[in-house]
């Protein structure tokens, strides 16, 4: 049992966290909720004795009646791994790429359990079962590399589980993962806890994803916990203002007036994409169809590797088709040099990742005025910045600074002012939200709804996460291994789903039950 | 890591001030003989003493300065002239049969040891400070470009790349408005240790009697002139030896110390 009392942190003069006091029982699984910033990810830190340097601790973290904020590094060090285990956001990184899987679960059995080779590799053998890779598929000599990201994620799921922690820390564990995989990995953790009776904290910023989960949830804001309680009853009462916030914008849809049957202005005939590798080719698009009306939103969901991300780019113009044929506006896409910029002009796009979408050396205005490169810059093009800047929320100085005195979600705003500022007829939104937390990705998805209405704009909105796409298409196209196979309206698609792929999709939604709201 | 940054810069920023200051003041006429004078050691009038012409070593070593500079910067020049926008070529058209000619060559040059093709273009062009900045030149090409090369791959991959493909902007525009201005720190380091790569070739040149030619000073041919009187007046031949290694060690300190302060994957994270 670990116990947190009125835990405060002071990081250069400013608090990051404020009285924080939690219990995390064994078998019980905790979810800690909030923004980025909120202090969540600092929470876990400072369990783990792992704060940044400078920050200076006060109250306690219990643990059999010793305070770890005022043990030694040496005997921290005991503690991480063998009481206490974590894991990260990112399963890329979180492995050491050059390290067989078996023998990165064995290390922490080595180093702490003072086991020899052969019987930690034994015993990291049984926790990759445990964790959902058995044995014949995925003996221990594998590299990370050989393993998708859920996959992973499961590794370093192993390496925190080898010694049996009384604790596991998962700080947003899911949110690089597609919503299947998340499901997936959701579930293990439950049943971790559940049957090894481990205490689990769940960081997320999505109340849908511990709604199913999680026996306590603590909302926290601005390095305070504002709201705690048992999760149903957290969820029924609402006694705080920014819980209420919280849970209105987990799956919002923003308002918006469809039209009915829109002239097509984007057509996608019979398209094949296939990529020549080491191991053979690979279809990427195998024979893909769609269209996209005027003024209209289609969703295209699907898992990673999926081939969505392929579409994009074939539709955009910059990786050719071997077969079939993209047209916009009746002229035909092509890739490279033959396509007019016209017609490349029609198009743009916003990107998931909000921090590698701007060069860090332009200022703002230059950024944003890029697109006029197709069209030639106007006389009067620090005026259409300004114009821009205040059409997606911010102000007309902002063009002067650089891009990284700017938010996530700021800069997903300014992406789109990019998109918007040579007035295209489709944008392309690959995962333009799924980076965001959720009050702002709310935010982000009203602006883009305006933007529709105000300038009769095409979106073509790509997702993993079928709640995401829902709010905002008036047709969703569900996509497995190159191919469509499910296409109608998303009611439709997410209320009475008919191919496995959908259904799976649609399973693994994070919802906070109907009885709750 | 501060303290490599000062050290190396004034170091370098000495051998700097003196290659500049050659050009309009010495404190003698570096060419002027005085055989009664000669082998005097360091004195008040000499600050460096004298050769065994009885020349001003001090002078002479302010005027190899200069030399030393000179070639190496031309050959820096000339490396990252050509070898950056290789670099960039090939990184734009990464995987494709440009690349393979580009980097080929590269292994071409890099395979053949750079001190004899010196000679080879010395002996037909003839020994001269020119035609060693040409040699020392021509063996940063590929160096710049694969540092170019290995620093721009990383760039394209990343979205505002994407975004400017969309906004219709082809490899060139790219490579030049996005990709050079951020791998320009590293190519800056790298320029450094060319540099101080090149004072040592040039002096390695000189020594062997490839580079400029008298009356010419150069800190190689001083070493070489230097060590059959080694035991006679050994600071005739240390003099020059610290210029090349003091220059040397300055600029590679300053080329450490600039690589902590520029390299972004040093830098504090985002």
């Amino acid at each position: 049992m670990i116990r947190l009392e009125g835990l405060s942190a002071v990081l250069g003069g400013q608090p990051v966290l404020d009285q924080v006091s939690l219990d995390l029982a064994p078998g019980s699984i905790t979810g800690l909720v909030g923004e980025s910033g909120s202090g969540k990810s600092m929470t876990a830190l400072a369990i783990m004795g792992l704060l940044p340097p400078g920050t200076r601790a006060t109250g306690r973290v219990m643990l059999d009646r010793r305070n770890l904020l005022d043990l030694p590094e040496p005997e921290m060090c005991r503690i991480r791994g063998r009481r206490i285990g974590m894991i990260f956001q990112e399963p890329m990184t979180a492995l050491n790429p050059l390290m067989p899987i078996g023998d990165q679960v064995a290390e922490a059995l080595r180093l702490h359990g003072g086991l020899d080779r052969t019987a930690a590799l034994a015993l990291a053998r049984e926790r990759l079962d445990r964790v959902g890779l058995p044995a014949p598929r995925f003996p221990l000599t594998l590299y990370p590399h050989e393993l998708s990201g859920g996959q992973r994620q499961r590794v370093a799921i192993a390496m925190a589980i080898a010694l049996r922690p009384g604790l596991l820390i998962a700080d947003e564990p899911t949110t690089a993962l597609d919503v299947t995989t998340q499901a997936r990995i959701l579930d293990l953790l439950k049943t971790l806890a559940r049957e090894d009776g481990m205490a689990l904290l769940l960081i997320t910023h999505d109340l849908a994803v511990v709604a199913g989960m999680a026996d306590r949830v603590a909302v926290m804001q601005g390095g305070r916990i504002v709201e705690s309680g048992p999760a149903e009853a957290v969820f029924r009462q609402r006694r705080h203002p920014y819980t209420r916030q919280l849970i209105a914008a987990s799956g919002y849809r923003p308002a918006r007036n469809p039209r009915p049957v829109p002239p097509p202005l984007l057509e996608v005939r019979e398209a094949v994409r296939d990529y020549r590798l080491p191991q053979g080719g690979l279809r990427a698009l195998d024979r893909v169809s769609l269209t996209v009306g005027r003024g209209e939103s289609v969703g295209l969901v699907g898992e990673s590797g999926c081939g969505k991300s392929t579409l994009a780019r074939v539709i955009l113009g910059l990786d050719p088709l071997q077969a079939g044929q993209i047209r916009l506006d009746g002229q035909d896409v092509t890739a490279g040099r033959r396509m007019p910029r016209s017609l490349r002009a029609r198009m743009q796009v916003v990107f998931q990742d909000p921090f590698g979408s701007f060069d860090p050396r332009w200022r703002v205005e230059r950024l944003l005025a890029e697109p006029f490169h197709l069209t030639g810059r106007p006389p009067d093009w620090r005026d259409r910045v300004g114009a821009a800047l205040e059409e997606v929320g911010l102000q007309p100085t902002d063009a002067r600074r650089f891009i990284h005195e700017f938010s996530g979600g700021q800069r997903q705003r300014l992406a789109i002012a990019r998109a918007l500022i040579i007035r295209p007829a489709l944008i392309v939104l690959d995962e333009a939200v799924s980076a965001l937390d959720v009050r702002v990705r709310a935010q982000v998805l009203d602006l883009l709804a305006r933007l529709q209405a105000d300038h009769g704009l095409s979106y073509l909105f790509i997702s993993h996460d079928l709640s995401v796409v829902r709010g905002m298409a008036d047709r969703v196209l569900v996509m497995q291994a190159g191919r469509i196979v499910e296409e109608g309206p998303p009611e439709q698609v997410i209320g009475a789903p008919r191919h496995p792929q959908t259904q799976a999709l649609v399973a693994a939604m994070p919802v906070i039950p109907a009885e709750w709201v | 890591m501060r303290m490599a940054l000062t050290l190396g810069g004034a170091l370098a920023g000495l051998a700097l001030a003196a290659a500049v200051l050659s050009a309009v003041w010495t404190p003698y006429d570096a060419g002027q003989m005085a055989i009664a004078d000669k082998l005097r050691p360091p004195s008040a009038a000499h600050w460096f003493g004298t050769d065994h012409f009885g020349r001003d070593i001090l002078s002479m070593a302010m005027l190899g300065a200069q030399t030393s500079m000179a070639v190496a910067l031309v050959a820096v020049v000339i490396g990252m002239g050509l070898g950056v926008p290789l670099g960039l070529l090939a990184a734009a058209r990464r995987g494709t049969w440009v690349d393979e000619i580009v980097m080929r060559g590269n292994d071409l040059v890099f395979a053949f040891p750079s001190l004899v093709i010196a000679i080879l273009i010395t002996a037909v062009r003839g020994p001269s400070a020119l035609n060693a900045m040409i040699a020392i030149g021509i063996f940063n090409i590929p160096v710049f470009a694969r540092v170019t090369r290995g620093a721009a791959l990383p760039v394209w991959v990343l979205d505002y790349i994407r975004a400017a493909r969309v906004s219709g902007k082809g490899a060139g525009l790219i490579s030049l408005q996005h990709v050079l201005p951020n791998i320009a720190g590293l190519l800056i380091v790298q320029a450094t240790i060319q540099f101080s790569l090149g004072i040592l070739a040039e002096a390695g040149l000189s020594y062997v009697g490839l580079g400029a030619q008298p009356p010419t000073p150069s800190w190689g041919r001083m070493l070489a002139e230097a060590q059959t009187m080694v035991t006679l007046a050994p600071h005739v031949a240390v003099i020059p030896g610290l210029c090349i290694l003091l220059t040397v060690l300055g600029l590679n300190l300053l080329g450490d110390g600039l690589r902590d302060a520029l390299d972004p994957r040093l830098r504090v994270p985002r």
